[in-house]
């Protein structure tokens, strides 16, 4: 059931769980315990919604580092991780197989605090070694999810 | 010259639908649920691969029956899925859609007066395809107490000494029935006992939604006398590449290739190409896809429940059959008050048989956002003629 439910509102969150259970033929009651299970024990980490704000007025400058640290003993990559994703412009960080750890990925207002992070609070890490900054000139698809312009349908309408 | 154009032609009625599609295509905002295709784009590795064949100069003929890879992946296909063992080599022909096969296999079979058994509410190119090789349609009228399945007493009541072929179109197209396995073997006992072939239609295997689909090749004494039609277009989402197959004795086979050699030469290339991915690397869209199908599928079924429109719960293809005869008029009428109030294009059931009358098709190949609309509209509809009724 967890599976059917996760695979279901991994694609639209916004369902209702009335409907949920007409669409997966499950009863409501069910889902309604299972999803709560599921929050509680974090498999469903958080509701958001997928912005392109490149068709909005508000201005955001997105970056990928690539981030070389020095694992600390004990504690491997962790407490570095940990140290680098409380910050706010932090939205992701992953640790990475091959040429560098950390993949930090930044948002921002301006190139300006971008860059002004990646000087003043990441490089200046002890355990940083160093940090190549790509920054994001565009987004295609993300989440799995086209960005862009929906196409229009040109299927006939009608066909038997 | 008096006679210009053939009689037998001009005596086929045109497709019933013609009037709705004139409507919508002229209509703002209109919404259609009236087609018969996948709303889901062909995959990419599929496409890809056509493209890629394209881009190899893959831009010739192939042999008349097909691809020996693509004859291959349908036999491996076929013991996979169905359970059926064919020879690629003689026992295979790849086809312009399922509908050539449909054609052809007809063609191949019939001698004039022969009489071919249609059991309608169907797919609308039976019937013409075989008035066009020659054979005299008989139509049996499925119905809705049987949940639109044939059964051995229907097709027993139509055999005569004259039947030599019955088309066997499930899961079907528009009532969305499927043929169990006890249905099959009890009509498969008929048709052993009368002696007749069966054309089985079963484009639509792939979305069956109770159990597996189970082909009648499969019941004892019926692979020899069968022709089983299946295609690309509904399982991957593959209609505008138009590649269908048909597989059967090698005799018939044989025939129809010699037709498919002189009318068509061979499918096209580049499609046979896009099928060999299909087939290879496919299996994992297609339960994709059949999921979300049978999501919306539950959906309207509960969303006709939900307004008391009567209607059988359909395991197949993707299309609804409700029932509209508490109404007093006909599928016609209110289709076309539907879509000249509501802006809601369905087809009547009609166009598929004259006993599809009092029903409506309704097709899932929608989002579901598109579906909901859909079916708000149809309720207001719905309740507004019922307060019409009650005046």
């Amino acid at each position: 059931m967890r599976e059917k439910i996760l695979a279901a509102i991994e694609k639209n969150s916004r369902i209702d769980t009335k409907e949920l259970s007409i669409i997966l033929d499950l009863n409501e009651v069910d889902i309604i315990n299972e999803i709560a299970a599921m929050e509680q024990e974090s498999v469903i980490c958080g509701y958001h919604t997928l912005i392109d704000w490149d068709k909005t007025t508000v201005e955001k400058v997105n970056a990928l580092i690539e981030v070389r640290v020095t694992p600390q003993r004990g504690q491997g990559f962790d407490s570095i991780a940990e140290r680098i994703y409380k910050y706010q412009e932090v939205h992701a960080v992953f640790l990475i197989s091959g040429g560098y750890d950390l993949l930090v990925s930044l948002e921002g207002k301006t190139l300006r605090e971008i860059s002004a992070f990646v000087s003043d609070k990441l490089s200046t890490l002890d355990t940083v070694i160093s940090t190549s900054t790509h920054f994001i000139l565009k987004k295609y698809k993300d989440h799995g999810t086209i960005l862009g312009n929906r196409t229009m349908v040109e299927r006939e309408s009608i066909t038997p | 010259m008096k006679n210009r154009l053939a009689d037998k032609v001009l005596s086929i009625k045109p497709s019933g639908i013609r009037k709705y599609f004139d409507i919508v295509s002229e209509m703002k905002d209109a919404i259609s649920l009236g087609v018969g295709e996948p709303d889901f784009d062909t995959p990419w590795h599929i496409r890809d691969e056509g493209i890629y064949s394209l881009e190899k100069g893959r831009t010739f003929y192939t042999s008349n029956a097909g691809l020996k890879e693509l004859k291959i992946e349908i036999t491996k296909y076929l013991q996979r899925r169905v359970g059926v063992t064919y020879d690629y080599d003689s026992q295979v022909i790849v086809t312009v859609g399922g509908s050539e096969a449909i054609d052809i296999g007809l063609r191949a079979l019939i001698n004039p007066g022969d009489e071919v058994l249609i059991p309608q509410p169907s797919y609308v190119s039976y019937e013409p395809c075989a008035l066009l090789a020659g054979a005299t349609p008989v139509i049996i009228n499925l119905k809705a107490e049987n949940d639109f399945r044939l059964t051995a007493e229907e097709l027993r009541e139509a055999i005569t000494e004259k039947t030599k072929l019955l088309i066997l179109p499930f899961p079907n197209n528009p009532t969305g029935a499927i043929m169990e396995k006890k249905d099959l073997e009890a009509i498969a006992e008929v048709i052993l006992e009368k002696d007749i072939l069966v054309m089985s239609d079963e484009i639509y295997s792939e979305l069956s939604y109770k159990e597996d689909h189970v082909s009648i090749v499969t019941i004892p004494g019926m692979l020899e006398r069968t022709i089983l039609i299946n295609g690309f277009s509904k399982a991957y989402a593959m209609t505008g590449w138009r590649l269908g197959y048909a597989c059967g004795p090698k005799e018939i086979i044989a025939q129809m290739i010699k037709i498919h050699q002189f009318a068509i030469m061979c499918a096209p290339t580049t499609s046979q190409y896009a099928a060999i991915e299909a087939l290879k690397n496919g299996d994992e869209d297609v339960k994709e896809m059949k999921e979300a199908y049978n999501q919306r599928r539950r959906y309207l079924v509960n969303a006709f429940r939900e307004m008391e429109l009567e209607c059988f719960e359909p395991f197949g293809a993707f299309y609804v059959f409700p029932s509209i005869r508490e109404f007093q008029m006909t599928s016609d009428e209110f289709a076309t008050r539907f879509l000249m109030e509501e802006k809601v294009a369905v087809v009547p059931g009609t166009a598929f048989g004259d006993c599809g009358e009092g029903f409506l098709r309704i097709s899932y190949a929608y989002s579901l956002d598109t579906l909901k609309i859909a079916i708000g509209r149809l309720k207001q509809f719905v309740t507004r003629l019922r307060e019409e009724q009650n005046k």
